[in-house]
């Protein structure tokens, strides 16, 4: 028995009939074809499909659809402003912090929560904030100097 | 003079997928899509006396299922390329029929409407198995108290002895001989998107795409052709965007083939996701060798040979490369040093696992921690610095090429200096004198060296089992852009961003207007794709030829436009010209003064496909197409030293330092190159001290998930300080080696070499992987 969800993704507001055990990843990627969000693991380990729940950053490969009903969601794709880059996909394409790109935007959304949670994170604070996010290529240097990156672009962004 | 090469710039690929609109397999959506889902095999041995889908197709959603018998006639094994002498190869067929060999072994595949459907119905398949005894232990297994092919009688399933030199004599005239058992634990290769495969047929056309996530689009589409039995140029393959390999999708697999046969079957596309368990079950694994060295030195530290009897772990059934695999060891047990008497005794072994193949290093990792372990272990024995018994056996950077005694020629290399830099970098006496005041505090540090030598730019077509060359066209387009087309198959490595480097300064043209078409097979022409750290070193030299043949045509055109000798014309980033001398001289053929002294590469390119203004011999449009086949492999170098400290309480290993000195040759893109390098090292960390694929007793799988397989994490790892020499490779006009998998074969033994140092207070010469903090804890904990 489907079940209807009302929720704003990337700043749009849908109502879809889902069934109740449609994974929130699943819902993303086949009812809103917004594929940027990536399953790498089914077990919430590798972070690929981390979004922001109403600011808060989740793995969407083990949340229902439905247990987001009435939230805001935006993903990788709903992360850029205006056509402007968010200052960590930035920092990303400027330090390597990508390979094959299949974790990046977990990665980059994990980044930007922590750069939320601490505009100004140490690299021990930045890799103990990803921990929950598994990249094989990178060996993670390049992804931590991308969120030094945007945490600097960020303070003289708004100087 | 170069704008491009050598230089830092940023990836072209990169705006796609910091976006979130790359397309991976599973992101291309096709109407109708059915979805398929596989029942595997619980059991790591076992007979199957019946599949009943029966309830399965009463489900919804469900459109049909397959099983062993349905398809064992339709669909051909899947292939294996490794051609060894008297090489036993098992039947491998797509769905298994009589028996199961391995946990994960596809038994059936459910095809429904949607993939919940699909998976709903997998359990709804009922197999009647009857258990049969497993065989795990690689050793156990060679003895063949238990069967696993039965029309083989044991379970050997080949045997090979390699090297070269009398290695009796060099033993026997040796002051001191050393053996140490050593395992290389399996692995799994763990790309973070997992396999995927689409495949549409086009019942009209009869044509069938098939969408797959692999390095090898090309030798794959030929493979499939076989099994499916459709021809070959009615097959197109396409890797979209490939979320990392490392060999792993090096291979051709069953639900490759059985994706393409269903999508023919139903008229429909077909659409199956790998599962991480699935990828845990029926992804290759790598590594899995248990082996016993045995090295002979004199009392000055020169070594005088080397022998590696080894038992090689290849799982239930050969997948493309797994029996070559341990071939490649052979190949590398000379390392970075002069051993006059080397030998390698291979024993290829069948087990009830999944099979292993090529995973990031494929055969090199385990040569280069054999033969490191084993300097160091010399080191141990004659009391000597590890620094010194390694610099007393390298070949002079004099001596190259050099023959080494596996039957190698080492193109160039300079490896003195490497481990001079490492040390500088380092500061390694300093080092040294920390770590004996750290142990006098009671801590335990230990200083690490690996110095290795690597085999790349597979290779030579004589040496591969299916060509070494690569291919390249380069196509000027009317308007002036520049499209490449590569055999390579990138998926990370940032080839559309290096070949582009290369494309654009050897044409003077911004880096921008050039792209690089890769994956498409109905595009580009025949090419052999990605591994092997091959794709700049082979691939790149054929871009780099290909424009020149081009720039040839390109010269000759321009001077019919100047209307001067063709010999006379000079091309100089995106220019030809002629200068102004000869230009007033003109033609001496037409006597007429020219109208131009120069046009852009844009202007001729635009001139080549309206062909009214071009020589009467020369054919319209502006394309070359190369193939390159490199006379011999490249041999990259390096030096890591690695500082442990290790938690006396908890067994805990941390690593403190991480040096790297690598020599790739000429580097493209240096900022391309730190990355392959960081991603190499942290999975031979992943070896030395968290990662290992663990089968039970009765085969069972107990690293079934991510949850139970740890991947290194960003927390777990050292800042990485990275150096390099640079030694051009005499291979290529380009001059590189390649570098995607250094790291990981350079890493590993810096990493134990620096545990045991930390240990050798309890008197421990040698541990094995992973360097659990358990295993260190009672070692401490014991002492």
């Amino acid at each position: 028995m489907k079940q209807a969800i009302n929720i704003n993704v990337n700043g749009v507001a849908r109502t879809d009939e889902v069934e109740p055990r449609l994974l929130l990843v699943h819902y993303l990627r086949e009812v809103l074809a917004l594929t940027g969000t990536h399953v790498g693991c089914e077990t919430s380990i590798c972070g690929a499909c981390t979004v922001m729940l109403d600011g808060q950053a989740v793995k969407s490969c083990t949340m229902f659809a439905v247990q987001a009903n009435g939230g805001n969601i935006t993903t990788i794709e709903g992360l850029a402003t205006n056509g402007e880059l968010h200052a960590v996909q930035e920092g990303f394409w400027e330090q390597h912090g990508l390979q094959c790109g299949y974790c990046t935007p977990g990665m980059i959304m994990a980044g930007a929560q922590l750069l939320d949670r601490n505009a100004d994170p140490s690299r021990e604070e930045i890799r103990h904030g990803l921990e929950g996010n598994l990249c094989r290529c990178t060996g993670y240097q390049h992804i931590v100097e991308a969120v030094e990156y945007a945490a600097k672009r960020a303070v003289t962004g708004k100087s | 003079m170069s704008k491009f090469v050598g230089k830092r710039i940023k990836r072209t690929e990169d705006p796609r997928l910091i976006k979130g609109l790359a397309h991976y397999v599973d992101d291309i959506r096709l109407p109708d899509t059915l979805h398929v889902a596989f029942v595997r095999s619980m059991y790591a041995h076992a007979r199957i006396n019946g599949v009943d889908a029966g309830e399965a197709l009463k489900a919804p959603g469900v459109v049909a299922v397959y099983t062993g018998k349905d398809v064992a006639q339709k669909i051909g094994p899947v292939p294996c390329a490794g051609a060894l002498p008297d090489l036993r190869v098992p039947d491998y067929r797509v769905l298994a029929t009589d028996k199961v060999l391995f946990v994960g072994h596809p038994i059936a595949a459910v095809v429904a409407t949607d993939r919940y459907a699909a998976r709903d119905a997998v359990d709804l398949v009922s197999v009647d198995y009857e258990e049969l005894p497993a065989v795990i232990d690689v050793e156990e297994a060679a003895k063949g108290r238990d069967v696993i092919h039965e029309e083989f009688g044991d379970n050997i399933a080949y045997k090979l002895t390699s090297g070269e030199g009398d290695i009796e004599a060099a033993m026997k005239s040796s002051d001191h001989v050393v053996k140490q058992r050593m395992v290389h634990q399996r692995l799994a290769p763990i790309a973070m998107e997992p396999r995927g495969v689409l495949a549409r047929y086009f019942p009209g056309e009869e044509e069938l795409t098939i969408w797959s996530s692999t390095q090898i689009p090309h030798l794959l589409r030929t493979q499939l052709a076989l099994m499916i039995g459709i021809p070959e140029n009615k097959l197109r393959v396409i890797t979209p965007e490939v979320g990392g390999g490392f060999g792993s999708k090096l291979n051709v697999y069953a639900e490759e083939a059985l994706l393409g046969w269903i999508s023919i079957q139903l008229g429909k596309p077909a659409k199956w996701i790998e599962t991480r368990r699935e990828n845990m079950q029926a992804t290759i694994h790598g590594r899995g060798q248990v082996g016993y060295v045995e090295i002979g030195c004199r009392n000055d530290g020169t070594i005088t040979g080397l022998r590696y009897n080894v038992f090689a772990d290849l799982g239930a059934y050969h997948q493309l490369l797994t029996p070559a695999i341990p071939t490649l060891t052979g190949l590398m047990l000379s390392g970075a040093y002069k051993i006059p008497a080397i030998q390698m005794n291979v024993t290829g072994v069948f087990t009830n696992k999944m099979a292993t193949d090529a995973y990031r290093g494929a055969g090199r990792p385990e040569a280069t921690y054999v033969v490191e372990r084993a300097i160091d272990l010399v080191a141990a024995e004659l009391k000597m610095d590890p620094l010194e018994v390694r610099r007393k056996n390298f070949p002079a950077a004099s001596e190259f090429p050099f023959h080494t005694a596996t039957g190698l020629d080492y193109d160039s290399g300079d490896y003195e200096a490497a481990l001079n830099k490492a040390i500088e970098r380092s500061d390694y006496q300093k080092l040294r004198a920390e770590q004996k005041k750290a142990r006098a505090e009671g801590k335990l540090v230990g200083i690490g060296v690996s110095s290795y030598v690597e085999i790349c730019a597979l290779g030579p077509s004589q040496a591969m089992p299916a060509g070494g060359w690569e291919s390249a066209t380069v196509r000027i387009e009317p308007t002036g852009k520049v499209t490449i087309m590569t055999g390579a198959s990138p998926h990370g490595q940032g080839q559309e961003t290096s070949f582009a480097q290369i494309a654009a300064d050897e044409l003077g043209v911004d880096i921008n207007d050039v792209t690089v078409i890769h994956g498409d097979t109905s595009i580009v022409q025949y090419g052999i794709g990605t591994f092997g750290s091959r794709a700049t070193a082979v691939g790149g030299t054929a871009v780099l030829i290909a424009i020149q043949r081009l720039i040839e045509k390109a010269t000759k055109i321009a001077a019919h436009m100047m209307q001067v000798e063709a010999a006379k014309v000079k091309f100089h980033e995106g220019v030809f010209s002629v200068a102004a001398a000869a230009a007033a001289a003109g033609d001496s053929s037409t006597s007429t003064a020219p109208s131009r002294t120069s046009v852009s590469i844009q202007e001729v390119a635009l001139a080549a496909h309206v062909a009214k203004e071009i020589p009467p011999d020369t054919e319209p449009g502006l394309s070359a197409t190369y193939f390159f086949e490199p006379k011999n492999f490249t041999f990259p170098f390096g030096t890591h030293i690695c500082v442990v400290e290790i938690d006396k309480d908890t067994g805990e290993t941390k690593i403190v330092r991480y040096i790297a000195v690598d020599d790739c040759g000429k580097v493209i893109n240096p900022m391309l190159v730190d990355g392959q390098v960081h991603g190499g090292i942290v999975q031979a960390i992943g070896q030395a001290l968290y990662e290992e694929v663990v089968y039970d007793e009765q085969g069972q799988l107990v690293t079934g998930e991510l949850m139970d397989y740890a991947l290194p994490k960003a927390s777990q790892l050292p800042w990485f300080e990275l150096d390099r020499t640079e030694t051009p490779s005499p291979v290529n006009p380009l001059g590189v080696k390649g570098v995607g998998e250094a790291g990981t074969i350079g890493a590993t033994p810096a990493i134990v070499n620096a545990i045991v140092d930390a240990l050798s207070q309890y008197g421990v010469k040698h541990i094995d992987m992973p360097a659990r903090p358990e295993m260190i804890w009672r070692i401490i904990a014991g002492g």
